[in-house]
């Protein structure tokens, strides 16, 4: 991993009393997760160059990690970009080896610390997952001049495409301590995708470092959250060991999927819409027992907790994090015991059956069915129809021929990346009215959303009744 | 005098206090089976006579006797229940658990109990408390059978008390100790003759004879001595009920038969007692028939037909024959709900269209370890479903007659000669379960519960005994399974991870062929079979001869002829029509190689590999190895450069540069040890299988084959399609001999060419050593590929020094107990158990999975 910082002032080799080190000088710094070398491989009146060079420990960064789960810390892969790209441990080493410069002073040029300067910052390898348009977002507002230059995975196979790393030039009149504060803040922010080490303290740090710019930048927000962000538990762990695609976080991966779909669906509030659709029918249906199948973080319990003739919530899902998440965000520990009582959410699957959803006035499956592979549907019509029997069940789902209004979806792609298919409004009709005809139910359909006079409504939902 | 009660019931002792409960019950029952309300009240409250603790102790007496209830063990109860408020609880409780209930009451003279009362100091009570309880027991005595007491023993005087003694006598539905062989046969509705011709079909001599009061009966006998069992409705509907009442009565008084009561032999004594029932559903042909024999035959009818059980156990408990089918908690039970379960089945109270109750499937939701036999609805085939069978093939509706041998557990039938009835409802394939138009296996599929597989789990293993699964790991796994994996009548096995051998203390090497055959000889291998590792991904394929091969055997109907997962259990191939095309060509394979033939099957799984490694680890190829190497590549050159510029000035940069320029030499090596397993795959010509193992066919899991038989299959593949099969290297290896230099120097040119390593295995595929369970494979791996392992720079000493402290033994361990689990499903697979517990294998391996191991090994 490595910085280089040059500058044209004259003259140029000042920038070593801006940065304490020597220019004549190869010099080597300790550091908790390996070591730093910094160096000038230019060093005229016209022009000096100081190079930050990290040599991180690549066993000692998966073995010497303090509370690393047993087993190994295996999260963090031997086989790990860490070593190699600008991230979080880089904002350790300028803190700590520019420490001086990053506060703004200079014991011998106190004046040049407090001057805009010409500066160039080099980066070889910055990640940015979303490409290059996020690192130009970011800096250009902050006065850079950004030069970004991709990479190939692989040369030897140009079908893998596009690395997610990028060569970074930014070249800027400012102080030099600006430059290491943007720095500081921006490059773990771009790192988003492996940024572990958030402690307590860095909401102070953030304001401290990101004072007199961040709170006008375009994407503070952004800025903020990614800067912030938290550590997953343990029981991810667990399931990302079983996941064949290995290192890959499936929880990232979701939410990234979760993201892209909501964005897709956002200026329709569909979600919302969705959710009075269901509110709707199971008040006509005057349901008291319902059945919230697919919970995931409870958005929908929430909002049956609003109901009152609704006394009883069963949530079930099948991921256990997204039920520890919808504990959370229902605030159910905290609900007067006459509430918490009316919401039950249980650990279990859409293709067992199941004793404990027997019994129900309604149950739900809010885009739920187009998660499950076409051919387990079978079982999921078993274990709901066949085996929990609730008198009514309401079915949402996309409706596939309405993806042609969404400009953003390229055609024939899916809203949401763990979709294994989305169906149009006669693939689902048919196959609710053969499920109704088996179970004896009969089957209403509704539209959710504005209707398209071609392409229908972005949702369809079907009503089950005994 | 003999107090005979049934082996398992709840004995109730009744007297007041001092009338000796506590000294009967220790003369004759085990302490263990004597529940006593003083010890109870002791218990709970440090005093055995502390009355405010009564309802404490009761509740705890309860508790204890419904869980030992629950078990099926006789228990008794002492308290003085001579209350009727007392006692109600009691005989609730026995009913709860469909047990009988006894009374056994001692009536003792009030004089006795006051003096032995005044023996004992602890029980200060004055003499109105026991004058008390014999008036209440008095009033008790006349209504003990009324309030539910199947049996009640008086015993009224010391003397009695002294010669009383019980007897414990065998549930009527007790046959444990017939052990067959049995033909167990459907629902006869009067088809004497059909019956005659499947009896005889099954080795039975049929003869004609008087018996003893002239009438005419029958002899039936069978050379192996196999008794025949009825599954009940015998009457109605059909030609012939007389001929049939006269034959399995004959056939039970000679002991050669068995014969449980089905509904129609229920209404049928109704009648004949008088009573008031419908004359439908073929009633009225019963009586015709019987008006035509003598009224002793009638009599002896009515006799044998009120004297029918409602269910038989035999054989040890293995086996269960009730008329409609009978779920693990009645059986070898006896009440009133026992009995209907048996008559009519489980129904739900509704009606369906054509006015006949709609059945709750209790088949579907059967976790008990006997098998079950039953008929009572009509099914064109009977099908397995969780250890139970329905035989009744509708013969008098024209369907056929249907018998059972057992152990054999094959089906015998015969056709009906004529529809005698045309049925209400139509014979559906499968009327049980409540979509009628389902196939057997197709129901299968769906009676996967969730109780199956979620909790803590214990899986019995016939190679490693109990295998646990923790309640967090089961969860990982629950997930998995319904998120990805594909249905689970596919997954029948699951392969074990492989542990790598001991860490190698050479210079330069992690792994080493040297550690492999210690590890092998110090567990007493003397024979090891080393394998080239082919660098892919583990895939497991089920196929079979055709579709309906696999629809007969995996329960799955469609196009398919088999498919290929992954080892977590994921479909393989995305592209479905890929995937035929892949599954056609492995047919042909096996045809060609004459292993349909050969192993008489029209399946096989095999166990494999698959190449190349980016059809399957696209995404980690690209996400993590490609990723990585880029990166290292651009920023260790950038960083040469720098040095260099930095040196050209004059600068001592110490070793800085030299270590650079060398990581980024090691860079260039990791990055072609991955690309080596890449290439793009545009059609089926880019795919290579290298299976390994034919794990299973049709009645066999080919574990007590040795390793060479498995390559020379593999061998034969490859020579069959040596375009789709790759062949796997292999050598032989006698530990202790000039072979291993000679495999290791096989492993040094294989590995150095860039090949992932070897897999060494016990030239036995199951092999015991001097300490148990030897490990089934184990690898051992190049110090190139190694390098997508442990990082590009590993190699480097100060590295390697450090990654050479590895704890193998948590895989190891994980390596046996999944080999165990993918073998033992695979084994319930081929011996036809249920769908569940195949399922709880691989569920199992699954979740052992998750338990955190160092990925690296």
């Amino acid at each position: 991993m490595l910085l280089t910082i040059s500058t044209t002032h004259r003259p140029a080799t000042d920038l070593g009393f801006l940065v304490h080190k020597n220019p004549a000088r190869f010099q080597s710094f300790k550091l908790p997760f390996g070591r730093a070398d910094v160096f000038y491989p230019e060093a005229e009146s016209h022009r000096c160059t100081v190079a930050l060079l990290l040599n991180i420990d690549p066993v000692g960064l998966v073995r010497l990690k303090p509370g690393a789960p047993k087993g190994g810390g295996w999260l963090e892969q031997y086989v790990n970009d860490r070593p190699y790209v600008a991230s979080s441990h880089l904002s350790v080493a300028i803190a700590k080896v520019f420490g001086s410069a990053l506060a703004g002073n200079s014991r011998d040029r106190p004046d040049l610390a407090e001057q805009a300067i010409p500066l160039e910052a080099r980066i070889p390898v910055v990640p940015s997952r979303e490409g290059a348009d996020l690192i130009g977002n970011l800096f250009e507002p902050l006065g850079y001049a950004v030069g970004i230059e991709g990479r190939p995975l692989d040369e030897r196979f140009p079908e893998w495409g596009p690395s997610p790393y990028f060569s970074v030039r930014l070249a800027a009149t400012t102080r030099l301590r600006d430059l290491l504060v943007h720095l500081y803040v921006l490059l773990p922010v771009l790192d988003d995708h492996k940024h572990y080490w958030v402690g307590d303290d860095e909401v102070a740090k953030l304001l401290r470092f990101g004072e007199g710019w961040l709170d006008g930048h375009p994407l503070r927000d952004l800025i903020s959250r990614r800067y912030l962000k938290h550590q997953r538990g343990l029981v991810d762990q667990a399931l990302v060991q079983l996941l064949d695609a290995g290192p890959t976080d499936p929880g990232t991966a979701a939410t990234r999927h979760e993201q892209a779909e909501k964005q897709l669906e956002t200026p329709l509030r569909l979600s919302e819409q969705r959710i009075q659709a269901v509110l709707d029918a199971l008040r006509s249906l005057g349901a008291v027992k319902v059945l919230d199948l697919g919970c995931g973080e409870g958005r929908l319990i929430h909002a049956l907790l609003g109901e009152s003739s609704v006394r009883s919530i069963t949530g079930i899902d099948v991921s256990l994090r997204a039920l520890a998440t919808a504990r959370r965000r229902l605030r159910l520990n905290d609900l007067p015991p006459r509430q918490q009582q009316r919401v039950n959410l249980l650990h279990g699957s859409l293709v067992y059956g199941d004793s404990r959803l027997s019994g129900h006035d309604a149950a739900i499956a809010m885009e739920v069915i187009e998660h499950i592979d076409a051919p387990r549907l079978d079982a999921f019509e078993e274990a709901v129809f066949g085996s929990a029997q609730p008198k009514a069940v309401l079915v949402t789902t996309p409706n596939a021929e309405h993806n042609a209004v969404f400009d953003r979806l390229p055609a024939g792609a899916f809203r949401h990346g763990d979709h294994r298919f989305e169906w149009t409004r006669e693939q689902f009709r048919d196959w609710s009215g053969r499920v109704a005809n088996r179970r004896r139910y009969d089957v209403r359909f509704q539209d959710i959303g504005p209707v398209h006079p071609d392409h229908g409504a972005p949702t369809q939902m079907g009503i089950f009744t005994q | 005098m003999k107090i005979a009660i049934p082996e398992l019931c709840l004995v109730v002792l009744i007297g007041p206090t001092g009338s000796g409960k506590s000294t009967f019950a220790s003369r004759h029952f085990k302490p263990t089976e004597v529940v006593s309300s003083d010890t109870c009240r002791a218990m709970v409250a440090d005093d055995a006579t502390d009355q405010s603790a009564t309802p404490d102790a009761f509740a705890l007496l309860n508790f204890i006797a419904a869980t030992r209830l629950r078990a099926g063990r006789l228990t008794v109860i002492d308290a003085t229940s001579v209350q009727p408020r007392a006692r109600k609880p009691l005989v609730g409780l026995a009913r709860e658990h469909d047990c009988l209930s006894v009374a056994i009451v001692l009536n003792m003279p009030e004089a006795l109990c006051l003096a032995r009362n005044k023996d004992r100091p602890e029980r200060s009570f004055g003499p109105h408390v026991v004058r008390n309880q014999a008036a209440q027991l008095k009033r008790s005595l006349r209504r003990l059978k009324r309030e539910g007491f199947r049996y009640v023993f008086v015993l009224n005087s010391p003397e009695e008390v002294e010669e009383a003694f019980v007897e414990r006598m065998p549930m009527w539905v007790n046959l444990r100790n017939e052990h067959g062989s049995f033909d167990i046969i459907g629902d006869v509705h009067g088809c004497f003759d059909e019956l005659a011709i499947l009896l005889k079909r099954l080795g039975y001599r049929l003869e004609t004879r008087a018996d003893d009061i002239g009438e005419p009966g029958f002899s039936v006998t069978h050379p192996q001595g196999r008794k025949a069992v009825f599954v009940g409705d015998l009457v109605d509907r059909g030609p012939a009920v007389a001929k049939v009442l006269n034959l399995v009565m004959s056939m039970t008084a000679d002991g050669t038969a068995f014969c449980v009561a089905g509904n129609h032999e229920a209404k049928l004594v109704r009648k004949l007692q008088g009573r008031k029932v419908q004359i439908s559903h073929g009633l009225a042909e019963t009586l015709a028939q019987l008006e035509m024999e003598s009224p002793e035959f009638q009599q002896r009818a009515a006799a044998f037909l009120d004297g029918l059980i409602s269910h038989y156990v035999l054989d040890d408990g293995n086996l269960v024959v009730a008329h409609a089918g009978l779920k693990a908690e009645y059986q070898g039970r006896a009440s009133a709900r026992v009995r209907d379960f048996c008559l009519y089945g489980e129904t739900t109270g509704e009606t369906d269209e054509f006015g006949l109750p709609v059945r709750a499937d209790w088949a579907v939701g059967y976790r008990g370890p006997a098998t079950v036999v039953y008929g009572h609805t009509p099914v064109v085939e009977p099908a397995w479903l969780n250890r139970t069978i329905n035989i009744d093939t509708g013969c008098v509706f024209g369907g056929r007659l249907t018998a059972l041998r057992y152990p054999e557990k094959e089906l015998v039938s015969v056709p009906a000669a004529q529809v005698y009835c045309e049925p209400v409802r139509p014979v559906a394939e499968d009327v049980q379960s409540e979509v009628s138009v389902v196939s057997a296996g197709t129901r299968a599929a769906n009676v996967l519960d969730i109780g199956d597989v979620i909790g803590k789990r214990i899986v019995a293993t016939r190679l490693r005994g109990n295998i646990t699964v923790r309640e967090e790991n089961a969860a990982a796994a629950l997930e998995v399974v319904s998120r990805f994996a594909l249905d689970p009548r596919w997954l029948v096995y699951l392969p074990p991870t492989i542990s790598p051998c001991e860490t190698s203390a050479l210079p330069g090497v992690l792994e080493h062929p040297t550690e492999v055959f210690a590890h092998f000889r110090n567990n007493g291998v003397s024979e090891v079979v080393c394998q080239e590792k082919h660098m892919g991904s583990r895939a497991v394929v089920v196929v079979g001869q055709d579709a309906a091969a696999i629809e007969r055997r995996f329960g799955i109907a469609g196009e398919d002829i088999g498919t290929c997962y992954t080892r977590t259990g994921r479909r393989f191939f995305e592209d479905r029509i890929l995937e035929a095309q892949f599954l056609e060509r492995i047919r042909k394979g096996i045809a060609d190689a004459g292993l349909w033939a050969e192993l008489e099957t029209d399946w096989v799984v095999l166990d494999s590999e698959l190449m190349p490694w980016s059809l399957k680890a696209q995404e980690l190829l690209r996400e993590q190895y490609a990723a990585v190497g880029v990166a290292a590549r651009t920023s260790l050159t950038a960083a040469e450069s720098l040095l260099r510029q930095t040196m050209e000035r004059g600068i001592d940069v110490g070793e800085a540069l030299a270590r650079v320029a060398e990581r980024l030499n090691l860079t260039q090596l990791y990055s072609d040890a991955y690309a080596r397993y890449c290439w793009p795959v545009t059609s089926l010509a880019d795919i290579q299988l290298a299976p390994f193992h034919l794990l299973a066919s049709e009645g066999q899991v080919h574990v007590g084959k040795d390793h060479l038989w498995h390559m020379g299959v593999a061998g034969r593949l490859h020579t069959a399609d040596p375009g789709l099969f790759r062949d796997t290297h292999h050598k032989v290896v006698r530990l202790n001999t000039e072979d291993e230099v000679e495999a290791t120097s096989w492993w040094e040119e294989l590995t150095s060419k860039g090949g992932e390593g070897i897999v060494a295995k016990p030239m036995d595929f199951v092999a015991h050593g001097t300490r148990g369970l030897v490990q089934p494979a184990m690898k051992c791996r190049g110090t190139e590929y190694l390098r997508i392992i442990y990082g590009p720079e590993y190699t480097l000493s100060e590295n390697m020094d450090r990654l050479r402290k590895r704890n193998i033994s948590t895989k190891r361990s994980l390596a046996l107990r999944e080999f165990a689990l993918g073998l033992e499903g695979l084994q319930r697979f081929v011996e036809r158990e249920p769908l569940h517990r195949v399922h709880e294998c691989a569920f199992a391996v699954l979740a052992l999975e998750s338990e955190p191991v160092d990925p690296r090994l």
